[in-house]
């Protein structure tokens, strides 16, 4: 095989032949099996949310009818409470959690008082436990909770989102911190001398020189609130209250019965956003960022 | 006010200059805190919710003089988050703690006044001799009530307040057909509500011996009386029969002496029974041993399948040759992006014996029971788990080998090492330092992975004989689920103690994982 000169005068070092298929080619097949592997649970729900009045058995051929009218009917049902409700208490929690995190994070990162490496120690540990786990004493305490507060008992969706925020300090502080530390703390003296007090250098310095990692955690309480489902299966008891995972799993748990392409419409609906947020902070996972963010 | 230059100049803040609009966010947020507190404590005192009536006291005082005070900076910054971690993470622990040592649950769900109370109103029977009273049902502000008309008065009570009259009230033909501040309610909602009325008896006093209405068909109502005498000096109760039944304190049961139990019972404490029942128990000890091996072996499998396929697929790809990358791994992390719950369910149909795509298409019409054999459905759950977890390992592992200096691996080319001996003896070793902390989460996380068994399998196949609906895919947190809300009667004390032991298991595995990271060190 002889080189070839290429225009701007090196040596022509592409593969060919056997030679590119022995090193490179087998790996664009490889790529496209694995495509097929990701993918075909995905095209299959879609072409059954596109065919209409599909059962199960009626979905298993792909993509033969092409139909708007699930989406359209998926209007009349609960779908669009569950979306609003998924949509609130997901929304609430994550900016709940970014204030509060970050608060915290700023109380660490900024002051010495007494306690402070107590309570990043307590944080640490408390951490380690996903607050999931207690989910019967959970229970519990949301009986007990709505005979006094009749707004947070049982069903409510401020209920659910108070339970989230439980566990927003634990699970999100550290990232923070780690974060807020990088901030000189040159800045924040410099400020102090001109005259700012601690809420303007919060809010008006601090907070701005730390929004990347405020829009990560943000995002990705987002998600885990979005996707959570034993403590809103718990929580939740009237249909209206749903939150999406909670709907989504009586409608597609029920083969027999269950309205199946209104199901897979509804998972094309409610996945859509999901997916976009991840493309977006896939980058922060590979950069290790979120190191052990592992996904509910 | 300052006495050298470099002293700042004592300024107010914001929130107590009463010239800026910081004062009046305080001042606003302030007073919804305080009524919120106050309206708190009320409601908990008229719920005679001692523990959470001092709690809120607390809370209301603390809140108070951290934002009041001009010290306890920090405190500003920290109380929101703190309250909150206090009451939902670790009051409930504690709480499953403690809940786990007695016998909380289904026949043991109150205090034993109350219980005795439950007894002697379940075990009711009419009283010959009295009047029936055409009966109106109430609802006055979600509370279920009777109302009747005795000698022109019209009486009204619930089934915690005795009956007590009612001015203003308009009764026609004997019957009340109006009271203040509470709806009549009609047939269809009495319908819907039938268990409630059936279940409901008022009191005629304030004394338990001068019986209860009750009603069998929410139009007349009569005057009912236990069957049980309870006598306080002995803590016995006493039915028709003379057998005596006498209050057990270790069980929370009144027992008669041929071991008879009036049901219902009290919350004890009940020491480590539930904590031995797991094994002691022949129909529990044998699912549980297997569901807590299935757990493990499940966490473990989950995360070497997702990581070698994750690694394969990142080794493969981490190659500049192959040109279109970019979108090949775009299209690899789709199902990790896929919402995890939903991923469970269309796994769950595509994998349907009879109509799902899987038998049907792709194997050509066979009637594979993915999920009603044992082994198939364990391999299910790995095999839905490997599709829904390797594009994290990918990502994972792609960046750990673009952090891997390439001079290694030309000086092991020098050296004279081929490919396999350069991934086996410098990338993978190298690659295990900096993801071993992940595996670690990776494991933990799947330990506990309850939406993916609860969505796919539900835990089946059952256990034929054991006495919660538990399975062969169960692992130990569905298990858990099923004890405190799936199983006949409800065991909370069980299901605590069964969380205590996840407690301690994804502890020490926290545990070893930190002495990866040395986060420890960070901080201090």
């Amino acid at each position: 095989m002889a080189r070839k000169i290429l225009a701007n005068g090196d040596n022509d070092t592409r593969l060919r032949g056997a030679k590119w298929w022995s090193q490179v080619g087998w790996k664009h097949v490889f790529a496209i099996l694995m495509i097929v592997y990701c993918v075909f649970p995905l095209l299959y729900v879609l072409s059954a949310s596109l065919n209409p009045g599909g059962t199960l058995t009626g979905s298993t051929r792909l993509f033969t009818t092409v139909s708007g009218v699930n989406f359209a009917d998926l209007m009349e049902t609960d779908f669009p409470r569950w979306m609003m409700n998924s949509f609130i208490v997901s929304t609430v929690t994550a900016v709940g959690t970014v204030v509060m995190g970050a608060a915290a994070a700023y109380a660490f990162s900024r002051f010495r008082f007494a306690g402070r490496r107590g309570g990043l120690t307590a944080l640490l540990i408390i951490q380690m436990f996903p607050q999931m786990l207690a989910f019967v004493a959970i229970f519990l305490l949301a009986l007990t909770l709505g005979e006094i507060f009749p707004g947070l008992g049982i069903g409510s969706n401020l209920q659910l989102i108070a339970i989230y925020l439980g566990g927003a300090l634990g699970s999100n502080t550290f990232l923070m911190y780690g974060f807020f530390n990088t901030v000189p703390a040159d800045i924040d003296e410099a400020a102090k001398i001109d005259g700012a007090t601690h809420a303007q250098i919060f809010w008006g310095i601090i907070m701005r020189l730390v929004t990347p990692i405020l829009a990560v955690v943000g995002l990705l309480s987002f998600v885990a609130s979005y996707g959570e489902f034993i403590l809103a299966r718990i929580v939740l008891a009237r249909p209206e209250n749903y939150t999406l995972a909670v709907g989504m799993y009586v409608w597609g748990s029920d083969e027999r019965n269950a309205p199946w392409s209104l199901f897979a419409a509804g998972a094309v609906v409610a996945a859509v956003p999901i997916i976009l947020l991840f493309m977006y902070l896939q980058k922060y996972i590979v950069g290790g960022l979120l190191a052990g963010g592992v996904k509910g | 006010m300052s006495s050298t230059p470099t002293q700042p100049p004592r300024r107010l803040s914001h929130a107590r200059d009463i010239s800026r609009p910081g004062f009046y966010i305080k001042l606003v947020l302030m007073m919804l805190v305080n009524a919120l507190g106050l309206y708190g404590i009320l409601a908990a005192y008229g719920q005679r919710e001692w523990g959470v009536l001092a709690f809120l006291v607390l809370a209301l005082i603390i809140a108070d003089y951290v934002y009041f005070s001009k010290r306890a900076i920090p405190g500003k910054y920290l109380y929101p988050g703190l309250l909150f971690l206090a009451v939902f993470q670790i009051y409930v622990m504690v709480n499953t703690a403690y809940v786990a040592f007695t016998n909380y649950g289904d026949g043991h769900n109150d205090s034993k006044p109350s219980a005795i109370t439950q007894i002697m109103k379940t075990s009711d029977r009419r009283v010959d001799g009295t009047p029936t009273y055409p009966v109106t049902v109430l609802d006055r502000d979600g509370e279920m009530a009777f109302a009747i008309v005795d000698d022109d008065r019209v009486l009204v009570g619930d089934a915690e307040e005795p009956l007590t009259e009612v001015g203003d009230a308009v009764a026609e033909d004997g019957r009340v057909t109006e009271v203040p501040g509470a709806t009549v309610l009609q047939l269809a909602e009495i319908q819907q509500r039938q268990n409630e009325v059936l279940g409901l008896r008022v009191s005629m006093t304030d004394d338990p011996d001068d019986g209860w209405l009750r009603t069998d068909n929410a139009a007349m109502a009569y005057v009912a009386k236990s069957l049980l005498q309870y006598d306080e000096a002995s803590d016995t109760f006493t039915d028709a029969e003379g057998t005596v039944y006498t209050a057990d304190p270790a069980q929370g049961l009144f027992v008669s002496d041929s071991g008879e139990a009036l049901t219902p019972g009290w919350r004890v404490l009940v020491g480590f029974d539930n904590f031995t029942r797991m094994f002691t128990d022949s129909r529990l000890a044998g699912p549980f041993v297997s569901i807590l091996s299935w757990t493990f072996a499940f966490s473990i499998l989950s995360v070497l399948t997702t990581f070698a396929l994750g690694l394969i697929l990142a080794v493969v790809f981490n190659d500049p040759r192959v040109k279109g990358r970019t979108i090949y791994r775009a299209l690899f992390i789709l199902p990790y992006a896929f919402p995890g719950f939903l991923a469970a369910l269309v796994w769950r149909g595509l994998l349907n014996q009879e109509f799902g795509f899987i038998n049907e298409v792709l194997l050509g019409g066979a009637n594979i029971p993915w999920f009603s054999s044992g082994i198939l459905a364990k391999l299910s759950i790995i095999g839905v788990n490997l599709w829904l977890g390797f594009p994290y390992m990918f990502l994972v592992a792609t960046g750990a080998l673009q952090a891997i200096p390439g001079e290694l691996a030309e000086a092991a080319v020098m050296d004279g090492a081929g490919p396999w001996r350069r991934f086996w003896s410098i990338t993978l070793p190298l690659l295990l330092v900096s993801v071993a902390p992940l595996l670690i989460a990776s494991f933990a996380f799947n330990f506990n992975n309850f939406s993916l068994i609860y969505m796919l399998t539900g835990g089946g196949p059952n256990y034929p004989g054991a006495p919660l609906p538990i399975g062969e895919t169960d692992i130990l947190i569905s298990m858990v689920y099923a004890m405190a809300f799936e199983s006949g009667t409800r065991q909370y004390g069980l299901a605590s103690a069964m969380s205590i032991i996840i407690f301690v298991v994804v502890g020490v595995i926290s545990w070893l994982g930190f002495r990866q990271t040395r986060k420890l060190e960070e901080i201090m």
